[in-house]
């Protein structure tokens, strides 16, 4: 029909026309991409960061290293042998040269013994443990304590801001280093009580009171930073017409820091989070370094360090294996939040 | 201005009282004295050493004496240092510490500007990036672990400085080389990434067309702007500096205030635990609050609120 020639003039209508689309007619008039998602589109961005995907790998390896290695390790990190005391790296103790002589298979010392003959390999691996896990322990804790403070100040304003901003800037002239030691030695004995007398306290001893005080302290010292980021950001989300769309249709107050708020802040939370990981390991080894952290003979990066300062002219190269992995740890962590705050977060990016 | 200033005192004085206040009734929970150390004592002179420095009355009223005393300016005599007062003790210590940890600041400062300065100038290039790798090296490495390093390298196998006290010049190097290590590195970062902020300003393009040299427009322009971000880090950097001393003065055996300050915590000196606490703590609230006002007399545009 439509190859005959129609008369210029003629009214008939062309049926065609009115024929409904075929699907690739619709889709060609579709002029939208597919909508990304906040998450897919950091993600992207990351994936693209080289910098932020070595240092992801470095840090999964290290996880590895120090919570799956162990459970495989022959020796345990507070077993002494007898006989191996202060080995060289590799070296073996002449009981075990003898049992190698006799045929028997003797797991090598990677990186020597110590002082009481505690193979350093292992020890290495739990004190890079302990680390993250007070790095990450103490992170989410400053992300809870100080995301909820921050957003409270922040959505409320008014007077309720400026009490809580006040006492944030009252505790962030408090020299917490000073707090911190004073707390340190304070807690432990109080809570070692607790666990001895109170059997459902057991679990304290388990965890160990040096672990539990730089929690506490974390939780009271640490959450200001976030809270006052968290604040400023809700402070300019909140005038944003979406949150006067969720109030005039009769949203409560939870659901709209809930729904509306908390996940608007998401990338700055994620961000500033990972950047607390490597200041809470720094703050761990350092009290743990001048012998407030963590307890013997639970080994941490930071006591590993303080006590091959003893022996650092016999055994200098004792120091050097924590010293590296509490280097490594920080700088992959501070490179993955750099690489986090780009992906997720360009308006933080200075 | 006046009225800041007036604020932010009473703000700091309120803080001095909380941390004082908190430092007190915490010490006091501490089980044990500073009597129970080596070998207890009798009973009798137990009685009588506890009634010598008050510490026979209820809490309450020592806290009420003590803070009476401060009033007046008197922080008592130390209990375990027989003979020797308070401010004694923090005095010399404090000599010691601010000259190391002073030359550290200086030494970073002095470093680490021109360094960032030089990265930014340099953007993309390869003094950029090696001046890049070497901050973010610099900041994740803990002062310890600088000063260990150091003293394996000069004192173990080289043999060529002293490991301990503080008595030749020679003697500064290690202490404040490890004390610098991480400021210098954060310096140049911060004002890596302010220059090139202000770099990239309308301003910085106008002093260069109307014919201003580089050298003239930057050391005029940009570095004043610049450096604002660099003067508020300086107050927490003091911070830092005191308590990266803990470290640095115990490894390097240094008689400064950190070390004094963690032996009066583990020997229960409850006299030197206030006075040092109190301190240091006004001492880092005082550097703040100068650097707040010198961030007005820079920049003028700030308004203090």
């Amino acid at each position: 029909m439509s190859n005959k020639k129609k008369n210029l003039l003629s009214f008939q209508l062309d049926v065609s026309d009115f024929l409904p689309a075929n699907e690739e007619e619709k889709q060609s008039l579709v002029v939208m991409r597919e909508s990304v998602s906040f998450w897919r589109d950091g993600l992207r961005r990351f994936r693209k960061n080289k910098i932020g995907m070595i240092s992801l790998v470095v840090i999964i390896l290290i996880m590895i290293f120090a919570f799956v290695l162990p459970e495989f390790y022959p020796y345990s990190y507070e077993q002494q042998i007898r006989g191996s005391e202060n080995l060289a790296p590799m070296q073996y103790s002449e009981e075990e040269l003898a049992r190698i002589a006799a045929g028997e298979k003797v797991f090598p010392h990677f990186l020597g013994t110590d002082l009481l003959g505690r193979d350093q390999t292992v020890r290495l691996m739990m004190g890079t443990r302990i680390s993250l896990i007070v790095g990450i322990v103490a992170s989410v804790l400053v992300l809870l304590i100080g995301s909820f403070y921050g957003t409270i100040a922040g959505y409320f304003g008014g007077k309720v801001d400026l009490v809580m901003m006040r006492i944030v800037d009252i505790i962030y002239t408090v020299p917490d280093i000073l707090i911190i030691i004073l707390l340190m030695v304070t807690l432990k004995y109080p809570l070692k009580n607790l666990a001895e007398t109170n059997p459902s306290f057991a679990w304290i001893d388990t965890i160990g009171v040096g672990l539990i005080c730089i929690f506490i302290v974390f939780c009271l010292l640490y959450w200001v930073g976030m809270a006052r980021i968290v604040r400023s950001q809700i402070l300019s989300i909140k005038e944003q017409e979406f949150v006067t769309a969720a109030k005039a249709l009769g949203a409560s107050h939870s659901r709209i820091i809930r729904k509306h708020l908390l996940t608007n802040v998401m990338g700055t939370l994620i961000v500033t989070t990972t950047l607390q990981i490597p200041s809470s390991i720094f703050t761990e080894s350092f009290l743990s370094f001048i012998g407030i952290g963590v307890a013997a003979p639970m080994p941490s990066l930071g006591s590993m360090a303080s006590l091959a300062i003893d022996g650092i002219y016999s055994y200098p190269y004792r120091l050097l294996a924590p010293a590296i992995m509490i280097s490594l740890i920080i700088l992959s962590f501070n490179l993955l939040g750099d690489a986090l705050r780009d992906a997720f977060d360009p308006k933080l990016k200075n | 201005m006046a009225n800041y200033v007036v604020k932010r005192v009473l703000i700091a004085i309120f803080t001095l009282w909380l941390v004082a206040t908190i430092t007190f009734f915490l010490m006091y929970m501490v089980p044990g004295g500073p009597f129970l150390a080596e070998k207890t004592p009798s009973a009798a002179t137990l009685e009588a050493l506890n009634k010598k420095y008050g510490l026979d009355q209820p809490v309450t009223v020592q806290y009420k004496n003590y803070m009476l005393n401060l009033l007046k300016g008197e922080m008592g005599e130390s209990i375990k240092q027989r003979g020797r007062t308070v401010q004694d003790i923090i005095s010399s210590g404090f000599k010691v510490s601010s000259r190391v940890g002073g030359i550290a600041i200086l030494l970073s400062v002095s470093i680490g500007i021109p360094l960032g300065c030089i990265a930014a100038i340099n953007r993309g290039k390869w003094l950029d990036n090696l001046i890049i790798l070497v901050a973010t090296t610099g900041i994740a490495v803990p002062s310890f672990v600088v000063a260990t390093v150091l003293m394996v390298i000069f004192s173990v196998k080289l043999d060529l400085l002293p490991t301990y006290g503080l008595t030749s010049w020679q003697h500064y190097i290690m202490p404040v080389m490890a004390l610098a290590f991480y400021p210098t590195a954060y310096i140049s970062r911060l004002m890596r990434s302010s220059m090139l902020e202000v770099l990239g300003q309308d301003y910085m393009r106008t002093a260069r067309a109307k014919g201003l040299s580089q050298a003239k427009s930057l050391f005029k322009h940009a570095l004043r702007n610049a450096v604002l971000p660099v003067v508020t880090y300086l107050g927490p950097l003091l911070a830092y500096t005191l308590t990266g001393s803990f470290v640095v003065e115990r490894i390097f055996t240094i008689p400064g205030l950190g070390s004094e300050f963690i032996s009066s915590i583990i020997n229960r000196d409850y006299t030197m635990i206030m006075g040092t606490t109190i301190f240091l703590a006004s001492l880092i609230i005082i550097m703040n609050m100068l650097v707040d006002i010198a961030y007005k007399i820079i920049d003028p545009r700030i308004q203090l609120k």
